[in-house]
């Protein structure tokens, strides 16, 4: 079967995690692995798995993008370089996926609205924040049966997993996932907290979402719901699991999570970068179905006069 | 020379936590009225510094950490108006509260910041730490639950501090756990790192009734900032009672520049009176200080065990097994609700 073949630019520990998962991917395939520093272990790893690397960034890859039939990049670089990145990228009919907080592109939860963005092919998805893609699936899932008015989420994460350019941007976090807890959760106001918890042995990532619901909340139908909602997140990332919950407490709904990552090249604690790789590679393989079926075509975008 | 001796004329800087502190031992519930008349009778006490926040710093207002019946803005407005000599400071924890929040205490009247963070999380406060200096205020770096960390640990987390602009680092003991011995070692490697104008301070809690002992302890080798809230008032067992350690600076002549009598008063006509329950050592606080657990989740504890039928002293044993830390207070209905599963009280809602 046609592969969608795939650059992936960044070659830290998202990048690597990702040639695991895409690698199995019936519909993608890993060909280029983008770094800035030749002596990287990341660049190193890529060319041992196969793919092809360039130490010279982005524009070290673009001579290559027709010639390789490059049709979609993953972006797990910084917010800061990310636009210019995928700018020069679209130009040449590549589909972004970007893994880091500059959210140009509309921001990505796969089982909420992944198919809404391929039908209208957004050349730019944006995958939010880890916290994000655990806990928005499950306000949406209280927020498709009942009006949500406040929607809260607290991500517990082990210090390990938490790498030195989200420890120092932790505002971003922040602000990227409490937004995208009211655009793509459905909740009128978001907010969500993190906390870095250094337990050895690491701690699975935790994650609680709490809902305050308009009405009396119709606990048997948000129960339905959100049971529903967490077999849809599984279907990509299996060690999503339901702990506690849901609760209920007034107009409060409160459900517990835990999140076990594949162990691919993350370890299992870190369950938080898990499911970004898993959701990045399910929104990518989404296109990918609908490039192969023909239904969808990426376009170059023209550049801006 | 004895250590009384040794430390007459050392001046130290007076904290006050009651209006921040205090506001877990009410449950977030203070009003505008009774923050003002606090907030006045501790500067007509003499105390230089007051915190005055939402329990849990900016952005605390949340389901996770309860809601105050008015905002950390409106808080801060009302009292610092009111201040002749007082400061008034705020806390900040990276990951709850973000430089926005930090910014609009500012412009309400704030001029002195807590950066807090975990004893081994320091390098999540580079931004904020700089922000607050930027804006000009006094900026401490705040290391929380310092008894999980080692001495030499804590030498690091205070030099990354010290490096993003802090101009104290503090040993928070959040559980209430150290000994005086613990903090010594712990003060004596920070101060063997710091610059010589980096302040130190120390935040006990009075869960095993160390408060004064440890503040003490932390004053002989070279602390020279002290929270403290009068009576007490603070999580668990209560910060290190401000009227007592002032009595005990006295009589071992530590210049804190605090009128004694006055803190006396207040704490007998004006605290107590306020408090919704005793804030002294009882079974779970104690507990909370042996099991080395973070002093807030003691009330979220016991509406826990209310709610599930779990005793409140197995649920904090269970937290400290599972090492968890300061803003996990989700994971104490979590913890109580497994404990009930566990114990045949509760069922599993996908069986």
């Amino acid at each position: 079967m046609k592969k969608i073949r795939c650059a992936l630019i960044g070659s830290g520990n998202i990048g690597t995690d990702l040639i695991y998962k895409i690698q199995r991917s019936p519909v993608l395939e890993p060909v280029w692995m983008v770094g800035i520093d030749p002596e990287s272990e990341g660049l190193a790893r890529a060319r041992e798995m196969g793919l092809k690397t360039t130490a010279a960034g982005v524009d070290g890859l673009l001579p290559h993008v027709l010639e390789d039939n490059i049709q979609i990049a993953f972006d797990a670089t910084s917010a800061y370089v990310h636009a210019e990145n995928s700018r020069k990228l679209n130009e040449l009919g590549v589909m972004m996926i970007d893994l880091t907080p500059a959210a140009i592109g509309p921001l990505c939860v796969p089982p909420v609205n992944l198919k809404s963005h391929a039908e209208k092919v957004e050349m730019n998805v944006n995958m939010i924040s880890c916290a994000g893609q655990a806990t928005i699936p499950i306000v949406f899932a209280v927020s498709r049966i009942q009006a949500v008015g406040y929607g809260e989420i607290v991500a517990s994460l082990a210090s390990k997993s938490i790498g030195p350019g989200t420890r120092a941007n932790l505002d971003e976090f922040t602000y990227t996932t409490s937004n995208a807890i009211e655009i793509v959760g459905g909740a009128r106001k978001g907010k969500a907290l993190a906390i870095i918890n250094p337990a050895e042995p690491p701690m699975m990532m935790r994650n609680t979402i709490s809902c305050l619901t308009d009405e009396e909340p119709d606990q048997a139908r948000i129960t339905a719901s959100v049971l529903e909602m967490i077999k849809e997140v599984q279907k990509y990332v299996p060690g999503y699991r339901l702990v506690n919950g849901p609760l209920f407490d007034g107009k409060r709904v409160t459900v517990f999570m835990e999140v076990a990552g594949l162990g691919d090249y993350l370890p299992k604690y870190a369950g938080n970068l898990d499911i970004m790789t898993a959701a990045a590679t399910r929104t990518a393989e989404m296109f990918a179905q609908e490039i192969i079926a023909g239904t969808i075509q990426l376009k170059s975008t023209e550049v801006a006069a | 020379m004895s250590a009384e001796q040794s430390l007459t004329g050392r001046k130290i800087i007076i904290h006050d936590m009651c209006l921040r502190d205090g506001m877990h031992a009410k449950r977030e519930q203070m009003s505008l009225e009774q923050m003002v008349s606090i907030a006045t009778a501790l500067d007509e006490a003499g105390v230089p510094l007051i915190q005055v926040t939402h329990g849990a710093g900016m952005g605390g207002n949340s389901l996770q950490h309860g809601f105050a019946p008015h905002s950390n803005e409106e808080y801060i407005s009302t009292v610092a108006a009111k201040m002749k000599q007082a400061k008034v400071s705020v806390l900040l924890i990276p990951g709850l509260g973000t430089m926005k929040e930090l910014k609009s205490a500012y412009d309400c009247g704030a001029r002195s910041v807590h950066v807090a963070t975990h004893c081994t999380e320091a390098d999540t406060s580079p931004q904020h730490i700089a922000f607050a200096r930027k804006l000009g205020m006094d900026t401490s770096g705040f290391l929380m639950m310092a008894h999980l960390n080692t001495p030499e640990g804590l030498a690091q987390q205070g030099k990354l501090m010290e490096s993003y602009g802090a101009q104290t680092v503090y040993i928070t003991d959040s559980a209430g756990y150290m000994l005086p011995a613990d903090v010594k070692a712990r003060v004596g490697a920070l101060r063997a790192v710091l610059k010589p104008e980096t302040e130190i301070g120390f935040h006990g809690h009075h869960n095993m009734g160390m408060g004064i002992a440890n503040s003490i302890a932390a004053i002989e080798e070279g602390a020279t900032r002290i929270d403290a809230s009068v009576a007490g008032l603070g999580a668990g067992a209560g910060n290190t009672p401000l009227e007592v350690f002032a009595a005990v600076c006295e009589r071992m002549g530590i210049v804190t520049g605090c009128d004694l009598f006055k803190l006396m008063d207040m704490a007998e006509d004006l605290i107590v009176p306020l408090m919704d329950h005793m804030v002294r050592v009882d079974r779970s606080s104690l507990t909370l200080g042996f099991a080395g657990v973070y002093s807030t989740f003691l009330l979220h504890a016991k509406r826990a065990a209310e709610r599930f039928g779990v005793p409140s002293r197995d649920i904090l044993v269970e937290l400290g097994r599972k090492k968890m830390i300061g803003g996990q207070e989700d994971m104490i209905v979590d913890t109580a609700m497994t404990m009930a599963k566990e114990r045949g009280l509760l069922k599993d809602a996908a069986a």
